[in-house]
């Protein structure tokens, strides 16, 4: 009876925080030494959305004429701001200590590895278009397109200002799916690696086998990533939201519960720390 | 949905049973015979064995078959002796039946079969009519026949009394042989056996029709097969033109057989009055070349098999038709076909025999879509494959306690490595120096008509006769025995397997044999030479291996429940199900989902996340700044056209705006307002209303609108709510999902329902909710009853119940017990309004009653011409609406007809035979049978309709209840074992035991004996049980306690003056009881000493229902109540003034009203805070005093939250 409802769980994804140390790269120039700059982020919001307070922060110590788009990279990889933020953790840092260390660029904007990210419109955009996409693998569409553009604004405004319940109370349709079906039509996943030059794997995955049957995460990454679920010697971690649930979760769940606000279930495969 | 089984025989005449909600075949250890056919309804299997006896095995239930015996002993009085048993002659027996007509002492009743047992001795019936008799029970009159009265008058010249003896039938779960002598002069043996036809007739209750079919192709018919007499009481032979091979019989008045010429015979005649039927019909094979072999039907379908293995099915069947007009080819090959519950159909296919499903089959498409197999374990195979696993070497591992020697006896010869004392005991057998032959199973053989009927008309090859490939012909045998010598291990392969019957006469023996094979197989894998010794041996014995899958014989669904839309795990491969039963297994308070590994994981690394990455970070500055919001910003507001019911005459629908603005108050507590915009004489005027002054919403969905009520306290007192109609459902639904969570926010309510929650239940069936506050029962001022609030849970409930450790039962319309599982939400509430575990499908079936109406003229005798005045030849229970059998729809778009009009005899006041009831004019009290003062008559046509909706509840099967009650506890108490009571909806008092504030749902009911049917039970503090019977009357059970959850014995109560009693109440002290006419009573007298009371006091009148709770509150469904705008009926009311000395109270408190038909309070334990007056400021009250901010303070947080963020 004590049993945490699932609910929590949609609580605690929403309310991750991740201690971020930005510091400015020695490559800018300024007027005086930049001071680190620390801040919680968001697991499932998005870089270049919640780092106002650090491009005001570094402005402060450089010139106007010395400024140019902002980006992040962490121990020498540049930080795609398109990715969740727990994600970019996950995959890079979560087995190095907290806070996380991010190193702030003014220049070199590193035009192969990033998109641009001018405006917040630019990652409005990017984020309904990944909701589009998933409602268009879990019910073709359907719910997604028959939501007005308020229905669309409140996911986003949602996200943009941290409202859990504006938020979950469009969410939620996003995440029905007819009890007789057992799940969505195909899960709305990313798969992530950090020894692949491939960004990530997508695949279309059904939540139940034709015998009917609920299908797991280890069934999903035996077919994508067989490596990933070797259990002697174990190579990988499987990280969804800084956790490695089992394998024998049902994928369909994870889906509902741990998705980002985005409405795919991220899965970042890292090599396991090797003590 | 409870579970229920599926049963088949193997080809080797062994039964097994499949649960729905099961993986695996369940050995019937039980059959100590091989049996070849068998049939099976819900409540029991018949079968015919190798013996072709029929046996019978009566499913094990809580509630005991047991038929109450009865005689009256007459007497009359004369002046010498007064009373005595000397009679005149012209009188009764001195014993009698109740008529007189029938001698029959003490001596002359016996058991039917030795399968009763008397419960006890010969009693006398001491209860008149719910009034007690005086000392003997004795009543009285002035002469036989007459009527008799429990008091003695001086002209009452002979008097009686009741003698009563309960008889029990106690060979359930066991097969027992139904004697064949009480059938004379059978003529052979018994070949095939169908039961069915229980949907035929409700009277008397369980009513069966068995047919069977003997070797001589004659047919039988059982006779007087009901719930009181499971085993029938003789067979009769049913005329046939011609020989019949194999018979069926559905659920309702269907019943198909097959001639041996391969023609079909369908029965014709079958009623309420005569399961048996009248007459036969021939219909003419599917095919004219290949005759039909077997026959399968259910309610509204006939699927039949013909020579050639090919499946058809029949087109067009249904009650009136009992033929159906033509036949349709299936796919697939099957030798045998069974239709179970719901018209669902199973197969046994004829290339693999294995059971195959067909899918899809549902009420607008009764051929299903395609076959699929049922390819899954049984129990014996397991056993055995995880002993040979184990222990391979150790021959006494293989076999449980029931393994007979023979076969270890040549295991042990062999391998004498192991030396067991049992060896020495070893019976040599026989049967192995038997060169074995190759052959279908004795028991079976005879079981496949189709051979039987081809063989006779020699038009399939031996080859084809098919079972578990045993046509090796025999002269092959030699060979195959020379190749098996020289590969071991190949004796195993599927291909050389089955055929060889070493014709043990045990079934165990079988089993154990198929163990030791597998075994041997494994050792020949290592090349022990000693072993592989063994495995020759063995193998030769016993060639059908572990690998093999079972090949099935015969099959039955008759029990079998799959509703379409259910999921059955029957299609999986094995290996999941070693998890999937253990689960299974689990009570259901706590559900395997929810304490799944994987799901415990998650939450403890979340935690531990949060945990790691926050904990020691939380200083650090939040990247979005969660600003105070100026109310511009924050309020958010939804819009929608609606159609709203004029406040003002005349009352009509008009369009209106509707508008919910929410923003958040200066705590961050969110708050709302309504606004309803409507024009008035071209000006456009508004409504409104606070959120937080919403005390309910109620949907009141109809055929023709979507609409709900929106109620205030002030509207409550009004009787008037705003009612609004959405253009659609959805949006309806949309629209009350939004606004309770809403009022639930702006009241800052959330999660499961509290433990002291109040449970009401409307006439619709919907659940809702209140959460008492301490004021609610404060005296001498409480909250008013109008400004509670009530949110709705998911679900559909005719009662529901609960105590104060959050023990919540319900019962629904079809009489289903549901317990409550923790969650809320359910229905139309979704996402973040409803938890998103503890919520289960629920059903609920209700019938829809209309009346067919017709007037009696000279010329035509009764016709449906009526008078011009007289009401609608076709039309409700009032005779104001008239409702035919087509315009007639089901009470909501939620519902949905499961089944076809038809006439209900079950109608208070008796019908005739047709279900007339006949009175003098409309309206009028009518009666069951025709006199000459009738000139009119009608009768009731019912139709049974069905939801489905999601709710917290879980299903407690299989008893069907009509009443429950559980122990109010005291606010802080710990009972370990909550006693919880019920009516079944036969009227049988039942117990449930194991429930806890953990298990909930308990684990089993204990059956209490009555001498009649009762229809309502309470419980209340230290154990005081008290029930109404049928008749009106009262009863209180004695010695109920902790340690005898059950009591001793009951002790009969009358009811207060010409009244029958329907309901009782009872709190921590109080009793109250409702009498049939609308009166509340309150027992005066109850005292620990004498805890049944002394007399009733009438308290009040206009009530429906009561409820006294743990507080000895009281709260009752008052009839009618008049507001400052209407009237509502079925409406909240609690007593006011109910002090622990004044229990009675002064008067009532009006609530939530128009439509309620049920509360319950007894789970408010909650003690209100105690108003100091200056005068009782003595130490005693201080301490009252400092202890109600201490409590206080304990409330749980109602917006606790996990993780702070």
């Amino acid at each position: 009876m004590i049993m945490a409802d699932d609910k929590d769980v949609l609580r605690d994804v929403w309310f991750g925080r991740i201690p971020a140390c930005f510091t400015l790269s020695p490559d800018e120039t300024t007027e005086r030494e930049a001071e680190p700059y620390y801040l919680l982020l968001p697991r499932v919001s998005y870089l270049t959305l919640v780092t106002d307070k650090v491009k005001k922060h570094f402005l402060k110590v450089m010139k106007a004429e010395d400024v140019e788009e902002m980006w992040f990279e962490h121990e020498g990889t540049p930080l795609k701001w398109h990715y969740p933020i727990g994600v970019l953790f996950d995959l890079h840092a979560s087995n190095s200590a907290l806070p996380w260390n991010i190193t702030v660029h003014f220049k070199n904007f590193p035009e192969q590895d990033l998109l641009h990210c001018s405006t917040n419109s630019v990652i409005e955009a990017h984020f309904m278009s990944c909701i589009k996409e998933a409602d268009a693998l879990k019910h073709k569409g359907q719910v997604i397109n028959d939501m007005q553009k308020k229905d669309h604004k409140q996911l986003w405004m949602g996200l943009q200002n941290d409202k859990f319940d504006q938020f979950w109370a469009m969410n939620r349709k996003l995440m029905e799916y007819p009890t007789e079906e057992g799940g969505f039509r195909y899960i709305p996943f990313r798969i992530y690696q950090t020894m692949s030059d491939r960004p990530f794997i997508q695949t279309l995955f059904r939540p139940v086998s034709s015998e009917g049957q609920a299908l797991t995460l280890g069934d999903l990454l035996k077919e994508l990533f067989p490596a990933a679920i070797e259990d002697e010697p174990k190579k990988f971690q499987v990280m969804i939201h800084g956790i490695e649930p089992l394998l024998e979760t049902p994928i369909q769940w994870l889906s509902e519960h741990l998705s980002h606000p985005d409405n795919f279930l991220h899965i970042s495969i890292i090599p396991a720390p090797s003590d | 949905m409870p579970s229920s089984l599926l049963w088949a025989v193997d080809v080797y005449g062994r039964v097994y049973s499949l649960s729905t909600a099961g993986q695996q075949w369940e050995h019937c250890r039980e059959a100590h015979l091989e049996f070849k056919r068998i049939t099976a309804v819900q409540q029991c299997c018949w079968s015919i064995a190798c013996d072709h006896n029929i046996y019978l095995n009566v499913h094990a239930s809580d509630v005991p078959i047991r038929y109450q015996e009865d005689t009256y002993e007459n007497q009359r009085w004369n002046p010498v002796d007064g009373f005595s048993d000397r009679l005149l002659p012209s009188d009764r027996w001195q014993w009698s039946d109740v008529t007189g007509l029938k001698h029959q002492p003490l001596a002359d009743f016996q058991l039917p079969s030795e399968n009763w047992e008397w419960e006890g001795d010969w009693y006398v019936d001491e209860n008149f009519g719910g009034e007690p008799t005086e000392k003997g029970g004795w009543t009285y009159a002035i002469d036989f026949p007459a009527t008799y009265t429990k008091d003695k008058k001086w002209n009452s010249c002979v008097r009686r009394r009741r003698w009563l003896r309960y008889r029990r039938y106690k060979a359930q779960d066991t097969w027992v042989k139904i004697p064949s002598d009480q059938t004379g002069s059978l003529p052979d043996p018994f070949n095939d056996i169908t039961c069915g036809g229980w949907e035929v007739t409700e009277e008397p209750r369980g009513c069966l029709a068995l047919w069977a079919v003997s070797l001589q192709g004659k047919v039988w018919f059982r006779s007087g097969i009901n719930h009181h007499n499971p085993e029938g009481s003789f067979w009769e032979e049913v005329t046939v033109p011609g020989e019949v091979v194999q018979i069926s019989c559905g659920p309702g008045d269907l019943v198909w057989a097959v001639l041996w010429e391969g023609h079909l015979l369908v029965r014709e005649g079958i009623g309420r009055d005569c399961l048996r039927g009248s007459s036969w019909v021939t219909v003419e094979s599917p095919n004219p070349g290949v005759g039909a072999v077997h026959v399968a039907v259910g309610v509204n379908v006939v699927w039949a098999v013909t020579k050639d293995h090919k499946v058809w099915f029949r087109r067009g069947v249904n009650s009136h038709n009992p033929c159906g007009s033509s036949w349709i080819s299936m796919v697939g090959e099957m030798v045998m076909i069974n239709v179970g519950l719901n018209d669902q159909v199973w197969g046994i296919a004829f290339e693999d025999r294995a059971v195959y499903f067909r899918q899809g089959v549902t009420a607008s498409e009764l051929s299903g879509k395609a076959w699929k197999v049922v390819s899954l374990t049984r129990d014996n195979d397991r056993s055995h494959s995880s002993a040979s696993a184990s222990s391979l070497q150790s021959a006494g591992c293989f076999f449980g306690g029931e393994v007979r020697l023979q076969s270890q006896a040549s295991m042990l010869s062999d391998a004498d490595a192991e030396t067991d004392p049992a060896a020495g005991e070893v019976v040599p057998a026989p049967e192995m120096g038997d060169a074995p032959k190759p052959r279908i199973p004795k028991v079976t053989s005879d079981s496949f008509i189709s051979e039987l009927v081809s063989d006779r008309e020699g038009q399939i090859s031996r080859r084809d006769v098919p079972s578990a490939s045993p046509s090796i012909p025999e002269e092959e045998q030699p060979e195959k025995e020379v190749d098996d010598r020289v590969s071991p291990a190949q004796v195993l392969s599927p291909s050389q397997s089955g055929g060889v019957d070493p014709q043990w006469s045990n079934v165990d023996l079988e089993e154990a044999q198929t163990h030791l094979a597998s075994g041997a197989g494994g050792d020949a894998a290592e090349t022990s030479s000693l072993s592989s010794v063994a495995t020759y041996n063995l193998a030769v014995e016993e060639p059908y291996g572990a690998d093999e899958h079972p090949k099935w014989a015969w099959i039955s669904g008759g029990g079998c429940l799959v509703e379409c839309h259910s999921q059955l795990n029957w299609f999986n491969s094995s290996t999941s199900t070693t998890l999937n039963s253990s689960m299974q297994a689990m009570s259901f308070s706590i559900t395997p989902a929810q304490t799944a590994a994987w799901r415990k994981q998650i939450f403890e690394q979340l935690s531990e996340r949060s945990k790691r990455e926050m904990e020691n970070f939380m200083h650090y500055e939040q990247a979005i700044e969660q600003t105070v919001i100026d109310n511009a910003t924050s309020v958010w507001v939804k819009k929608g056209t609606m159609q709203w019911w004029r406040d003002w005459k005349p009352h009509k629908w008009v369009d209106v705006q509707f508008a919910l603005e929410q923003f958040s108050g200066a705590e961050g507590n969110k708050d709302g307002i309504l606004f309803i915009y409507y024009t008035f004489n071209d000006e456009k005027k508004y409504l409104h209303a606070f959120i937080n002054e919403v005390t309910i919403l109620v949907p009141v969905l109809n055929e023709s609108k979507h609409t709900f009520a929106i109620y205030t306290a002030e509207r409550t007192k009004q009787r008037w709510p705003i009612r609004l109609a959405a253009a659609t459902e959805l949006e309806m639904y949309d629209w009350l999902a939004l606004l309770s969570v809403s009022c639930c926010d702006s009241r800052g309510i959330q999660g499961p329902p509290c433990k002291q929650a109040i449970w009401s239940v409307t006439c619709k069936g919907d659940v809702f909710v209140s959460e008492p506050t301490k004021e609610l029962e404060a005296s001498p001022y409480p909250t008013a009853c109008d400004q509670m609030f009530w949110r709705q849970v998911g679900g559909h409930l005719r009662i529901v119940e609960s105590n104060s450790l959050g023990v919540v039962w319900g019962i629904g319309y079809d009489h289903t017990a549901w317990v409550h599982t923790g969650g809320y939400g359910g229905g139309f509430f979704q996402g973040l309004a409803s938890s998103t575990d503890n919520i289960y499908t629920q059903t609920d079936v209700k019938s829809v009653y209309i009346y067919e109406n017709q007037r009696w003229n000279p010329v035509t005798g009764y016709t449906d011409r009526g008078l011009p005045t007289d009401r609608y030849m076709w039309s409700d229970a009032s005779g104001l609406k008239e409702c035919t059998k087509n315009n007639t729809k089901p009470p909501s778009p939620h519902w949905t007809w499961v089944s076809e009009w038809s006439i209900d005899y079950s109608v208070a006041g008796g019908t005739d035979r047709e279900g007339w009831q006949y009175a003098a004019d409309f309206p009028a009290s009518y009666h069951g049978y025709k006199t000459l003062k009738d000139f009119v008559r009608r009768r009731r046509w019912a139709r049974k309709c069905k939801l489905t909706t999601t709710g917290p509840w879980q299903e407690v099967p299989p008893i069907p209840l009509s009443d429950i009650t559980i122990l109010p506890c005291g606010p802080k108490s710990t009972v370990e074992q909550v006693s919880l009571w019920a009516i079944s909806n036969k009227g049988d008092v039942l117990c449930r035991l194991g429930v806890t504030s953990l298990t909930p749902g308990g684990s089993s009911w204990l059956h209490v004996g009555t001498d009649q049917p009762f229809k309502s039970i309470s419980i209340g503090g230290v154990h005081q049980v008290w029930a109404i019977a049928k008749d009106g009357s009262a009863f209180y059970r004695g010695s109920v306690s902790t340690q005898t959850p059950a009591g001793d014995c009951w002790y009969h109560i009358p009811s207060p003056t010409g009244q029958k009693l329907k309901q009782v109440s009872v709190g921590r002290t109080s009793v109250y009881t409702v009498d049939e006419n609308g009166n509340l009573w309150y027992r005066h007298g109850v005292m620990p000493s004498y805890p049944q009371g002394s007399s009733w006091e009438h308290i009040s009148n206009n009530v429906r229902k009561v409820s006294v709770g743990p507080l000895d509150q009281v709260w009752i469904i008052a009839d009618k109540v008049q507001g400052s705008h209407s009237l509502s009926c079925g409406t909240v009311c609690r007593r006011l003034g109910v002090l622990p000395m004044e229990p009675k109270g002064h008067s009532w408190d009006y609530g939530i009203g128009g439509g309620w038909d049920h509360i319950t309070v007894r789970g408010n334990a909650m003690e209100a805070p105690r108003i100091m007056m200056p005068s009782m400021t003595n130490s005693g009250s201080n301490q009252t005093a400092a202890r109600s901010p201490l409590l206080t303070r304990n409330q749980p947080e109602p917006n606790g939250n996990p993780v702070g963020c």
